[in-house]
């Protein structure tokens, strides 16, 4: 059984349609990664498969349990770290962790040494009590990241995990990413926009327009398409015209604005 | 058990908020004071030869305590759109926990800000001449956690419809501001137009401020004259806002469970 399957999974907005019956699985421990251009669906998948949003049609398993009927034990088996930042910035990176830990059911035996142990790996140990408003973006990251661990998920999901970061933090990260595959036979799913980043994921789809355009490990890829990069291969696939968004212009207006206010 | 956890980590999140707040702490007692100020000076003279029975002072004040539970309640429950806005609402959202406990945790936060934060209005009752008892204060206390409680869950309803902060100006002005002035806080309901008594019955400040008032001015006001500017036994009071409470959370229950 794989950890994530996904059938013929479809999304509308009104009458735009984000996710066009898409089908794949994920192996227990494989870092999957799910690239494609802006608007492609990615982040709509990622709200499904986390109960977040309910599918159109189709239907999407992890770690045995449907998404839209056993929510519950779903939010259980997965971690998310979201595109968009999704941490309290008034309580302290420690307060944040807390609050999370409780709601996943830890008991403090449990999630003491669990938020101290995720704290240290994103070396953020002498941030603990600091409020979060005073983090620049890589600690906003980092602390996310270490959220998403703590409540040791079967699967995490991370969307665009390393949006804005420089060199030395996302060079981090990916350690940070690579043992917990290693440790815990955790399962990644992520997006990522830089492609050099798709080289450590054991496979890739690539996504377009809400369909998945191709399935496979990185290095079959570049053989495939005879290209030296993922990044060539992407291209080949994808094109180089901008996406013209298909949702309504309104729509993409509000999430300007929504993106704006947030800074 | 992990269902009172759920909750209680929700509940004591709000409060952590609530305390860094310097501001909110601040400003929350600037309008209650204000109003008293303007409206009691303003109006006490003019109103003491009418036939309220008592002084205009002591019967606004308990309207202007039950208006400040309201208000507060009110915005610390609608914080859940900023939540939404900000993204923590997410965070929230995917954890393993029954959407109930969402709810009545930030309904149970807002409760207890502003019922703490209202109590400390009493001190002002020595300079409006109104003696108040620790029992009365331990009435009032009871009854400001059932207004807050039950504010705090309507609020809960809109914030789940409101999907942004643009509309909060619209909301204030067509439903906060109405639901204060057609609540009896500012002038007996008994003897206003009957339209006005009618649109009175649905707002739940209403039975609020009729409540607060009993307890507060029923050891110094004439029982005659408290009769007049009364609505209804405090036991019906408790028993509608009961009533309005348990809907409200119901529907915000149910709304939180709505998905895209
Ligand atoms: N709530 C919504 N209502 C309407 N349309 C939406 C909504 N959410 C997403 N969309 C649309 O669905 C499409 C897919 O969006 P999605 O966020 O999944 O893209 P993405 O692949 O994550 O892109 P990016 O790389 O820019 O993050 C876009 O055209 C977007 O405008
Ligand atoms: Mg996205």
């Amino acid at each position: 059984m794989s950890i994530i399957e996904v059938k013929k999974l479809t999304k509308n907005f009104k009458d735009f349609r984000a996710v066009k019956g898409i089908t794949f699985s994920v192996e227990e421990g494989e870092i999957f990664g799910f690239l494609g251009p802006n608007g492609a669906g990615k982040s709509t998948t990622i709200n499904i498969l986390s109960t977040l949003i309910t599918a159109s049609g189709g239907s999407a398993k992890i770690n045995g349990f449907d998404v839209a009927m056993e929510t519950d034990e779903v939010r259980k088996s997965i971690g998310l770290v979201f595109q968009d930042p999704s941490l309290d910035d008034r309580l302290t990176a420690w307060e944040n962790l807390i609050f999370h830990a409780r709601l996943y059911g830890l008991s403090k035996k449990e999630y003491l040494p669990r938020v101290k142990a995720v704290l240290e790996l994103v070396d953020l140990t002498a941030k603990k009590d600091s409020l979060v408003k005073s983090f620049s973006g890589g600690m906003k990251r980092r602390l996310e990241i270490a959220r998403g661990l703590t409540h040791y998920p079967r699967v995490l999901f991370l969307d665009e995990p390393t949006l804005g970061l420089d060199p030395q933090t996302r060079f981090n990260i990916w350690n940070y990413i690579l043992k917990l595959r290693q440790e815990n036979k955790m399962t990644i799913f992520m997006t990522t926009h830089y492609m050099q980043e798709a080289e450590y994921c054991d496979r890739i789809a690539i996504i377009d327009k809400g369909k998945i355009i191709v399935i496979d490990s990185p290095a079959n890829l570049k053989k495939q398409f005879g290209k030296e990069t993922i990044e060539d291969v992407f291209l080949k696939l994808t094109g180089r015209k901008i996406r013209e968004e298909e949702a309504s212009t309104k729509e993409q207006f509000r999430n300007q604005l929504m993106a704006h206010r947030r800074r | 058990m992990q269902f009172i956890r759920a909750i209680v980590t929700i509940w004591e999140r709000e409060v952590i908020r609530y305390g860094r707040d310097r501001a909110r702490l601040i400003s929350t007692f600037f309008q209650p004071i204000m109003f008293l100020v303007i409206f009691g000076s303003g109006l006490r003279n003019p109103l003491s030869a009418g036939g309220l029975g008592v002084d205009y002072l002591k019967f606004m004040y308990p309207g202007i305590i039950a208006m400040n539970v309201m208000g507060i309640a009110f915005f610390s429950s609608i914080s859940t759109v900023w939540d939404r806005e900000f993204g923590f609402l997410k965070e929230i959202l995917v954890a393993p926990v029954p959407r109930s406990t969402i709810v009545i945790g930030k309904a149970l936060g807002a409760t207890t800000i502003a019922s703490v934060q209202a109590l400390v209005l009493l001190i002002l009752a020595p300079f409006i001449k109104v003696s108040i008892d620790p029992l009365t204060v331990f009435h009032l206390f009871l009854f400001m956690l059932l207004l807050s409680f039950a504010i705090s869950a309507m609020s809960l309803v809109i914030a789940s419809i409101m999907k942004t902060m643009e509309s909060f100006g619209v909301l204030m002005q067509l439903f906060i501001f109405p639901m204060f002035f057609l609540s009896g806080a500012f002038f007996p309901l008994n003897t206003a137009p009957h339209w006005m008594q009618l649109i009175s019955r649905i707002n739940p400040l209403t039975y609020g401020v009729d409540s607060m008032r009993q307890i507060l001015l029923a050891r110094q006001t004439d029982p005659a004259a408290l009769a007049e500017i009364t609505l209804q036994p405090i036991y019906l009071n408790v028993f509608s806002l009961a009533i309005f409470a348990t809907i409200m959370i119901f529907i915000s229950i149910l709304a939180f469970r709505k998905k895209d």
